[in-house]
């Protein structure tokens, strides 16, 4: 489903992906574990098209299609998703109305029937109630004066509303309590379906022992330097970040020396 | 370069002895002795220059260097139904008073059942029958001794609309006056002048529309006045949407009397060279006085808006929202003044001007000008010029919506705001609607030009 390979990105001259391989099958959930400033929210914001990344490098495959040629509107009408790590606010815009446009433009891309007001409401409250989300959030303007928790819970509504076939959580972990982060974590699980793909983005191992992932990649430096099964994220709680960064440089020490 | 354009001013000279001939023995009236005074202070003032501080950003010497005609004997059939129905506002049900090219028209108006103490009617009409009344305020709170635009609508005062509540009298149905340009070609000037005396404890809703029903040149010179008293309360709406060619130069100077109120939603949509004067004096305790505004510029348009809000006497709020889009190479001008005398202790003033610029060629300028001389006073003032949010334009697209469609969302998103403040539902829904029409305009021209 989702193909990167080779995949090195800069932002102003300062190269932060140095060469990311990374294979998504559908109904996969994988798991992107990094430190800050290791590149994994890089990666998300390239995957869904953020311009102010310059891919100098490598490529990414998306259900067959040159992902890097598309705008990112046009990825998200073929399927893709990514919840914000900061969601942003829109003062003026409904959320219903965001949704509804959003959901409809997928759909027109899809040939199916644009949702009228009355359908899209159903629609919504159907996917609300799997959640068990409260619709109150729906006549507010898109995430303005929103808890953390309720801007996360908002993304996690809107990926059930715009039926992804691939989602990215970028650190949705973030900033949550404990009880929010169940929610959240609880409504991915529900969204979790044989066709559906999912990549979690995060720092702490906290979030995978609610969304269990199938595989888990460390990212250091802008590398993937090992992947895993889900124990590979409880080796990781163990060590620690260091001293995965000491195993790391003294593979690359070596790979120095024998150079 | 000088401070004034005066080359024209022979020909204004000469349109006022026609004028005045085909005043019918009204020549000798008080009225007409003010209409004097205005053309001499005119002829010495002249069209302003760019020199001249209050019109820095804002070049009228197309207007001061092109001739046109006044029109003293209108053609009512130049307007049909339909053109006139456009702007029945979703089927508002209004007063309705059309005016064309300056001039009431009978036939095209409709006002029917009016509440017991209203009066109105064209301000022709009331010159005559309600003389006492409309020479106790007309002319009283315009200044035209340093406005030449004033000056001149001053000197041609003829017509426009003129309402009158008496004390009490309440009115629901809002009062639509429609200023409609015709399509004459050949560049002409109406100058409507408008009354407006609303007594203790009175009440109503007025909207002012301009327009014009066909893409031509022509100019109007638009002064109003509004006498607000003890408690009345007056919620005031403007729609200009001059034609893509016309100039529109307009004052809406209120007088405010104690605990009264006025709102003033004003937007503008049309005109090439565009100039409001909103002004408010505050000569009473307990007053509200409340100046919104919405601008949208595409083109070459440019849309000036000098706003005054004079505190005289203590306990007044004021309460001013100017929002500007700009696209294209449209120029906005936003001067927001704001003075609070030496007597309006415990005044408290907000005002707030954003603009949001939406290509590299459209500009801005905008100054905030407070001058204070209480000393316990609440003056408050922002000024945001920005772009759309790029932040917001990716996550909107992030959730399939094209580029294009994402800019148009957050720019009505941000135009809304001001809209948002009519109250009445039919009029939002139709600025609303005029919003959406003229971004998606804004859009295919840019295609055209591309």
């Amino acid at each position: 489903m989702l193909d990167v390979k080779n995949l090195h990105v800069e932002i102003e001259g300062t190269q932060i992906l140095k060469g990311i391989d990374l294979s998504v099958k559908p109904g996969e959930v994988h798991a992107i574990m990094g430190p800050n400033g290791s590149g994994k929210s890089t990666l998300a914001q390239v995957i869904s098209g953020r311009d102010t990344y310059d891919v100098t490098g490598g490529e990414i495959t998306y259900l067959g299609k040159d992902m890097l040629d598309m705008e990112p509107d046009e990825r998200a009408r073929e399927g893709l998703f990514m919840a914000f790590q900061y969601p942003v606010e829109i003062p003026g815009v409904t959320n219903s109305y965001f949704l509804k446009t959003g959901l409809n433009e997928i759909r027109k891309h899809q040939g199916l029937e644009p949702l009228d007001a009355m359908d899209f409401l159903k629609h919504i409250k159907e996917k609300a109630k799997i959640l068990d989300i409260s619709t109150d959030m729906l006549n507010r303007s898109v995430n303005e004066g929103f808890s953390g928790g309720e801007k996360k819970r908002n993304e996690i509504l809107q990926m059930a509303v715009l039926e992804p076939k691939l989602a990215i959580m970028d650190e949705t972990d973030s900033g949550l309590d404990i009880d929010a982060l169940r929610i959240v974590s609880d409504g991915v699980n529900r969204l979790r379906t044989k066709d559906r793909a999912i990549i979690v983005v995060t720092h702490y191992q906290r979030l995978l022992n609610y969304i269990v992932p199938d595989y888990v990649h460390i990212l250091l430096n802008g590398k993937i330097v090992k992947s895993g099964d889900k124990n590979l994220a409880i080796e990781l709680e163990e060590k620690g970040y260091d001293q995965i960064r000491a195993e790391y440089s003294d593979v690359k020490a070596k790979l120095e020396e024998t150079v | 370069m000088a401070l004034a354009i005066k080359e024209n001013n022979q020909l204004y000279l000469s349109n006022f002895e026609t004028f005045e001939k085909n005043l019918n023995g009204e020549a000798g009236s008080w009225c007409h002795d003010v209409r004097r005074d205005a053309l001499r202070k005119f002829d010495e003032l002249g069209f302003p220059t760019t020199r001249n501080e209050e019109w820095k950003y804002t070049n009228v010497a197309s207007i001061a260097k092109e001739n046109f005609k006044h029109i003293i004997q209108p053609d009512f059939d130049l307007v049909s139904t339909n053109d006139i129905l456009r702007y029945d506002y979703n089927g508002l049900a209004v007063h309705l008073l059309v005016f064309i090219d300056g001039h009431f028209s009978g036939k095209h108006s409709s006002v029917r059942d009016l509440p017991d103490g209203v009066k109105i009617g064209s301000l022709a009409e009331a010159l005559r029958a309600d003389a006492a009344a409309v020479k106790q305020h007309l002319t009283k709170y315009a200044r035209y001794d340093d406005d030449a635009f004033t000056a001149l609508n001053t000197a041609f005062i003829n017509d426009g609309a003129y309402i009158y509540l008496s004390d009490n009298a309440l009115i629901e149905k809002p009062i639509h006056l429609l200023f409609l340009a015709s399509g004459k070609s050949e560049p002409f000037v109406s100058y409507p002048r408008n009354l407006f005396i609303a007594g203790k404890h009175s009440k109503a809703t007025i909207i002012e529309t301009y327009t014009g029903i066909k893409n031509n040149r022509y100019f109007t010179n638009a002064v109003t006045e509004v006498f607000v008293d003890e408690n009345a309360h007056i919620e005031h709406h403007k729609v200009q949407e001059e034609s893509s060619e016309a100039y529109h130069v307009s004052t809406i100077q209120t007088y405010q009397m104690a605990n009264s109120n006025f709102v003033s939603n004003a937007i503008d949509f049309g005109g090439l060279i565009v100039r409001n004067n909103p002004r408010a004096t505050l000569d009473a305790e307990g007053v509200e006085s409340t100046l919104n505004g919405l601008y949208l510029g595409t083109g070459s348009q440019l849309i000036d808006n000098h706003t005054t809000i004079d505190h005289a006497k203590p306990h007044c709020n004021s309460h001013e929202l100017y929002k500007g889009v700009l696209d294209g190479s449209a120029r906005g001008v936003f001067n927001g003044k704001i003075f609070v005398r030496l007597d309006a202790q415990k005044t408290d003033a907000k005002q707030t001007n954003q603009a949001l610029l939406l290509s590299d060629g459209a500009s801005i300028d905008t100054k905030p000008q407070l001058e204070i001389f209480a000393d316990d006073v609440k003056c408050t003032h922002g000024a945001t010029i920005g772009q759309l949010d790029e932040e917001a334009l990716f996550y909107l697209q992030t959730r399939g919506i094209q580029r294009d469609m994402a800019r148009d969302i957050l720019t009505y998103a941000f135009a809304s705001d001001v809209i948002d403040r009519i109250k009445i539902k039919e009029l939002r829904d139709y600025c609303h609607q005029r919003v959406l029409v003229k971004l998606q305009q804004d859009r295919l021209e840019g295609i055209d030009k591309e």
